[in-house]
């Protein structure tokens, strides 16, 4: 919808506040972990194309997210490209890896449970196959070479790493925006409310969730791209396993599925939670997940559009008066 | 290499028999409710941690802590749906999907939290003890679990087909709306359909715990199984699950004995896509 | 503008179709009668191309479309809606009839002015604006012309879009199938209510239990012993004459 309302706009603006105030905050621990907040976000924002927009719940998004990362971290370690070009070949990985498996779940109407199911499977198969097999590292995982320097796309300056990462998250959603507003958005909306009414009326409705699982794959690969770029070393677990696949989903649920600021915000919000709940309870790993899973379960009950959807409640400017008094 | 071929196929029944328990109960879920319990891994792990406290603790063997355990988990089962799932879902089908997973979530990070990530065995003398089959030799635990999980789904069958409660269990998985307007308790039936499948790993872990070891991850393993099982056997069928969870097992055997341990389960995701992409109503599944 | 020869499916053991054949001509309005269970709608989910017929064929413009996927035959100009109407619920009703436009218009503001022009006509002007979701039963079957509209269509399957109305709306909404005609476009339309097929169809079929049993003007076809005994049970035709001369 495109009314908007002022509590919408005061969530965005208070994300983007926070945002700049990391620039002040001086604390590399805080710099850091909203780095990795960053990151997540972007993977949100790869299931919020397919999740969100086209209602296809996907369970297995690290198979994106590894994709991208594997691709570039291959032919980066074993053949010696240069980390821009693995960058793009990242992306396209991801992207083709998305398309692979759409095509293959959509060519019987895979939906629900059984998506759920296909896409969850996928991502173990690529993360045993990475543990195992020699190309990848297997075990012991794949470690880029430590060269900072623009031409190598690593920073030793967590400054200059955080500002690339603000701006390839305000494309991403630049981009997101542009994917709702667009005739690809409204046929994939259209797929998520009535496939049936969908194709009624002219659209491919095949094409367009696997042009969808593209375009998240594409998100997912960039992602996975920039988790390599910042920690220079990838392992199986890391990338394709479940914890990313959880994340990717539960950040736009929470914030806002379909959205284009859900993704950011469901992300930021949850990590700060965890963080918190980190500093009350220093010795409990995972508790985060635990903290994770109760906010998610209370959000699907009393939040089903999110937060995003709980602020347009708040201070609504929309055309909906005029149209009733018209 | 023939020659191992034979023991490794014995083997692999045996511990696909097992699978099949899980993915009994699995598969028995889906039928009714049309979900995947995203949970029912974490649960298994939850039920091995049981059983092998009540050993640990209090002495009580494995196979007799199953008239303790398998109420215990049933009720909980029957809980989970009709206190936490049914209320929080909102009748949505994706809502209950992610709850599942985020009670798993919450299952697999506590244990994590309260027994670590250490491994644990308990020592069963007798269960390694060896039983001599047709030439191979299998640990007598193994062969328990196998003969026990082979019963249960007759069992299962038949409380389906001719109980009372069976029959209302039936009638909500093929008409939920007829079934309440002649009067069944829905959100009852379901609960207790939540609650056997949940008793069914409540089972398999006691068959398990002598011949297995447990981390809280343990159930991880299992569920992506059973995942595959239910889907091969056909999603709902209980005879598919049982040849499903057979079938599996003895592909995994066989991939870990021709391609290294590690690329055992290989074999099992192989099989997946390669159903999903030739029969995706599995081998005895109805077309969606 | 449409022919159908000979469509035949069964389900299991069931035939639901048999044999069936029909013509419709540029500018008309046709009808497709039957009582419950008939086969009117697995007709024209055949036709629309969501089910495989078993035997037969349908050519559209000249044109053999059997078997195509239903995206290409919108694409070609022919649509069907639904008896249960689903408004795309996330979106405005403005936007719903955009994701027909967008067939032909791939610009967003191209297709946003048409889907303005198309609401306008039939009179939804003032709800534009409003979520797809709060509308009323009467408001949604005027969305779901409307969205089939936009697609630039000139064939238009309508499946009961009179159900549920009250007998204003249904006046409402025939003066707007009326309309449309007049600007164009082609109607084959499977209907309930008689009154509303009377006014508004030249031609009507009637199936019953899966096969054409007769077709004619309207008009005639109410008179038609056959037609009224599948509607009303074996032996009706007869009580009712027996009744007209008491």
């Amino acid at each position: 919808m495109k009314s908007q309302s002022i509590g919408q706009l005061a969530l965005a603006a208070a994300a983007v506040a926070y945002l700049i105030g990391v620039y002040f905050a001086s604390s590399p621990v805080w710099m850091g972990f909203t780095i990795n907040a960053l990151i997540i976000a972007v993977v949100a924002m790869s299931w919020n194309i397919t999740g969100g927009f086209g209602g296809l719940s996907s369970f297995g998004h690290a198979a994106l997210y590894g994709t991208g990362a594997y691709a570039s971290a291959i032919l980066q370690v074993k053949y010696g490209v240069n980390a821009w070009v693995g960058f793009a070949a990242g992306i396209l990985a991801g992207a083709a890896m998305g398309a692979f498996i759409g095509a293959l779940a959509f060519r019987y109407g895979l939906r629900g449970s059984y998506f759920a199911l296909v896409t969850l499977a996928f991502a173990e198969v690529l993360r045993i196959c990475a543990s195992s097999f020699e190309f990848t590292g297997g075990g012991s995982g794949l470690q880029l070479k430590l060269a900072p320097g623009l031409a190598n796309l690593q920073f030793a300056d967590r400054t200059v790493v955080y500002t690339a990462l603000l701006v390839v998250v305000a494309v991403v959603m630049i981009l997101t925006a542009l994917i709702k507003y667009s005739r690809f958005g409204a046929y994939l909306i259209a797929v998520r409310e009535n496939e049936d009414a969908a194709r009624a009326l002219g659209i491919d409705t095949y094409r367009i969730k696997v042009q969808a699982m593209a375009i998240s794959g594409a998100f997912g690969g960039l992602a996975g791209v920039l988790y390599l770029q910042l920690w220079l070393f990838i392992d199986s677990t890391v990338v394709y396993g479940s914890a990313i696949s959880v994340e990717a989903l539960i950040g736009p649920i929470i914030g806002g599925a379909g959205t284009v600021w859900g993704p950011l915000l469901g992300t930021l919000g949850l990590h700060l939670l965890g963080e918190g709940a980190k500093h009350l309870l220093p010795n409990a790993p995972g508790l985060n997940f635990v903290l994770y899973a109760v906010v998610l379960i209370c959000a699907l009950r009393f939040l089903p559009q999110g937060l995003v959807g709980l602020a347009g409640k708040f201070g609504a400017f929309t055309k909906k008066k005029e149209a009733e008094d018209a | 290499m023939s020659s191992l071929i034979f023991p490794a196929v014995l083997s692999g029944l045996m511990m696909g028999a097992v699978y099949a328990l899980v993915a009994l109960g699995l598969t028995l879920i889906y039928g009714v409710l049309h979900i995947i319990n995203f949970a029912h891994g974490s649960l298994l792990m939850l039920a091995l941690y049981a059983v092998y406290f009540l050993w640990y603790h209090l002495g009580i063997d494995p196979y007799l802590a199953i008239p303790i355990v398998l109420p215990a988990f049933f009720a909980l089962g029957y809980a989970l749906q009709r206190g936490l799932i049914a209320p929080m879902s909102s009748g949505s089908e994706q809502n209950v999907l992610l709850i599942t997973l985020a009670i798993s979530m919450i299952i697999d990070n506590l244990a994590l939290y309260f027994w670590t990530s250490n491994t644990r065995t308990a020592d069963i003398a007798y269960a390694y003890d060896t039983v001599e089959i047709l030439g191979a030799f299998l640990p007598l635990g193994r062969v328990i679990a196998f003969c026990a999980a082979i019963a249960v789904a007759p069992l299962l069958w038949c409380f389906m087909a001719y109980t009372k409660t069976g029959s209302a269990i039936r009638a909500v998985a093929i008409e939920k709306r007829g079934a309440e307007l002649v009067g069944i308790d829905v959100n009852h039936t379901y609960a207790i359909c939540f609650g056997i499948g949940t008793a069914c790993v409540a089972l398999a872990a006691c068959l398990l715990l002598p011949t297995f070891y447990i981390t809280p991850q343990v159930g991880y393993t299992f569920v992506l199984v059973a995942f595959t099982t239910v889907v091969l056997g056909g999603m709902g069928s209980l005879p598919g699950a049982l040849i499903a969870g057979l079938l599996l097992g003895v592909i995994e055997s066989l991939c870990g004995l021709f391609l290294g341990e590690s690329l055992g389960q290989i074999g099992i995701f192989l099989a997946f896509i390669l159903i999903l992409l030739f029969k995706p109503s599995g081998l005895l599944g109805r077309a969606r | 503008m449409l022919e159908v020869r000979n469509l035949s499916k069964s389900f299991g053991g069931l035939k639901a179709v048999t044999d069936a054949s029909l013509d419709v001509q540029e500018g008309s309005i046709v009808g497709l009668l039957g009582p419950n269970g008939a086969g009117k709608t697995t007709c024209f989910t055949m036709i629309a191309g969501f089910t495989k017929a078993d035997e037969g064929s349908v050519r559209f413009k000249g044109q053999d479309i059997t078997g195509l996927p239903p995206h290409r035959i919108c694409a070609l100009g022919m649509i069907r809606t639904f008896q249960i109407v689903q408004p795309f619920a996330g979106l405005t009703v403005q936007e719903n009839i955009a994701v027909g436009a967008y067939l032909h218009h791939h610009n967003r503001n191209e297709a946003m002015s048409v889907a303005r022009d198309v609401g306008k006509r039939l009179g939804m002007g003032a709800m534009l604006d409003r979520p797809a979701s709060s509308l009323t039963i009467a408001g949604r079957k005027r969305l779901e012309l409307a969205r089939a509209l936009a697609t630039g269509s000139k064939l238009l399957l309508l499946d009961e879009v009179m159900a549920g109305l009250i007998p204003s709306e249904i006046t409402e909404i025939v003066g707007i199938i009326r309309q449309i005609r007049d600007e164009g476009h082609t109607f084959l339309m499977i209907e309930h209510v008689m009154q509303a097929v009377m006014s508004l169809a030249e031609t009507a079929y009637v199936l019953n239990q899966g096969k054409m049993i007769a077709h004619g003007p309207p008009r005639e076809l109410v008179r038609d012993p056959s037609v009224v005994e599948a509607y009303l049970g074996h032996g009706a035709a007869a009580r009712l004459q027996e009744e007209n001369h008491a």
